[in-house]
């Protein structure tokens, strides 16, 4: 996990999730890229992002986008991030005695049986055990400093300004305090109707 | 059989250890410990000494518990990674170092001094063992000032990185830990002199020490002229270390400058390295070190994706 480094955060909030991740790709110490993202468009309301070995994130996200797109031809629908958060567990066992080097998280809205979209969060370790939570998940090398900052700033049914605000302080202040993260971040808001996106500035050292 | 025969023979390594012990537990109720002395306790006495621990090996038992790199999960974390530089010119020595303290991969501090003031003339740096390079350059300040009195005249920075290297040396295998260079004005005019544990001295113009050394130095040899000015100097000791701050995860936070003349050293600043990487050294938006910073709007490649998609 310490040979590119990175992180990535997801929040539920009401009616909206975020994700976010820092921008750094680096070889140990060495800083190499600083517009490296984590985070990919699975569906128009799933996002996936990916701390964790950088080849190995290349390789994954060609993975799920092939599987995804099976499973759209063979289902005629788009994927639910249940079903896609069980599609990551079981890609990522079936590599159980030499796994991939990721750490997967996950974001979505998903469909209710009546039709309204409910906040989805989900992550997962290298073999994939998933982890639902209510509130936040974690992964990459910052993530114990995370944890931290999201027990104390995160809170039930934030809106959407109000939770891309908090998700944006706990990774740029947890990012900071990591020698492996950071070098920028970057954030999308997941809402009913829109997604917002935003790059942020950071300390660059 | 061999540790019974240890342990009643006046000649083994264990026995001897006690008797240092004993003798350290002696020591512990002199005079130093009811005065001032200058914070050095038994030290000031004469020779220091130190508690062992009662182990055969205690070099050994030191690395099984400190070394990092060979075990990860090992319990006590040593400060490592650091960028420190100095170089002697026309107008004295200028010495910049970075001020990020990391135990792993985590920022345990970004405000650390590792500019050691030994005394008005005398500059030393720190990379390695934080505690190692502050207590023995301020041991180092206390014998400079009694060879002061001694002599009726100030060190000289040769002598004084001597005296700072034989020291080392003497502890040498038992896992100390510095990387120095001890920087100043002597009779001889502006002086640098490398120190480290493994007993290395050596006179030069321009040194950097630490993980962001690599980094430094490319600034460094690059923009290093003898003849150049002041300002100029403490630029490009500056730029160095904001260069090793943003390239090595180990390095980074802020700078600290200092400047030393005939009369001594004088401290130029501390900088924030994100303030230089944005703004630079004058604090122009837009004017800073930044690589993206440099080019924004006059590359087509940097184009962000997320940026244009939003």
């Amino acid at each position: 996990m310490e040979y590119n480094g990175g992180s990535v955060v997801a929040m539920v909030g009401k009616d909206c999730v975020a994700i976010a991740c820092d921008l750094r790709l680096g070889n140990q110490a060495l800083g190499v890229s600083s517009n490296f993202p984590k985070i990919f468009p699975i569906t128009d309301r799933i996002y996936l992002g990916m701390s964790g070995l950088a080849t190995d994130l290349e390789t994954l996200r060609e993975r799920f986008r092939f599987r995804v797109n099976m499973y759209t031809i063979k289902e005629e629908r788009e994927i639910e991030p249940q079903t896609f958060a069980h599609l990551v567990s079981s890609t990522l066992y079936e590599h159980r005695f030499g796994p991939y080097f990721i750490e997967p998280v996950i974001a979505g809205l998903s469909k209710t049986p009546s039709g309204d979209l409910k906040p989805f969060i989900a992550a997962a370790d290298l073999i994939g055990c998933l982890n639902f939570a209510k509130d936040f998940v974690v992964s990459g090398t910052a993530s114990a400093k995370i944890y931290g900052l999201a027990e104390a700033l995160w809170e039930p049914d934030l809106e959407p300004e109000d939770l891309f605000e908090t998700i944006s302080q706990t990774l740029m202040n947890a990012v900071d305090r990591d020698a492996f993260s950071g070098w920028g971040c970057l954030v999308h808001v997941l809402t009913k109707d829109k997604v917002i996106t935003r790059t942020l500035k950071s300390r660059m050292d | 059989m061999n540790t019974l025969a240890e342990q009643f023979s006046t000649t083994s390594a264990l026995s001897k250890l006690k008797k240092t012990q004993a003798l350290l537990e002696d020591e512990e109720m002199s005079d130093a410990m009811w005065g001032s002395q200058a914070g050095f306790g038994n030290v000031a006495q004469g020779s220091p000494s130190f508690a062992v621990p009662a182990v055969p090996d205690p070099s050994a038992f030191l690395r099984l518990h400190t070394d990092d790199r060979a075990d990860p999960n090992c319990k006590i974390k040593i400060q490592h990674g650091t960028t420190t530089l100095a170089f002697r010119y026309q107008g004295g020595v200028i010495v910049a170092v970075d001020s990020r303290a990391t135990a792993g991969s985590y920022v345990a501090s970004g405000t650390v001094k590792k500019v050691i003031e030994i005394n008005p003339y005398l500059l030393g740096t720190m990379a390695g063992g934080a505690a190692d390079c502050q207590y023995w350059e301020t041991y180092l300040g206390m014998h400079c000032r009694l060879h002061e009195l001694r002599n009726r005249e100030r060190i000289s920075v040769s002598a004084a990185s001597k005296y700072l290297s034989n020291l080392v040396y003497s502890y040498k295998g038992m896992g100390l830990s510095m990387g120095t260079m001890i920087c100043g004005w002597d009779k001889t005019g502006p002086a640098i002199f490398y120190v480290d544990s493994d007993g290395t001295r050596l006179k030069g113009d321009l040194f950097s020490v630490g993980s962001g050394s690599t980094f430094a130095y490319g600034v460094l040899d690059q923009g290093y002229h003898w003849d150049m000015t002041d300002e100029d100097a403490q630029e490009l000791g500056r730029r160095s270390i904001y260069a090793a701050g943003h390239r090595d995860a180990f390095s980074g936070n802020t700078c600290n400058l200092y400047h030393v003349k005939e009369d001594g050293w004088r401290f130029i600043g501390n900088y924030d390295l994100s303030k230089l990487h944005y703004d630079g050294p004058n604090n122009v938006p837009g004017a800073g070190y930044g690589y993206d910073i440099r080019i924004a709007g006059r590359a087509s490649a940097l184009q962000p994706a997320v940026a244009a998609a939003a």
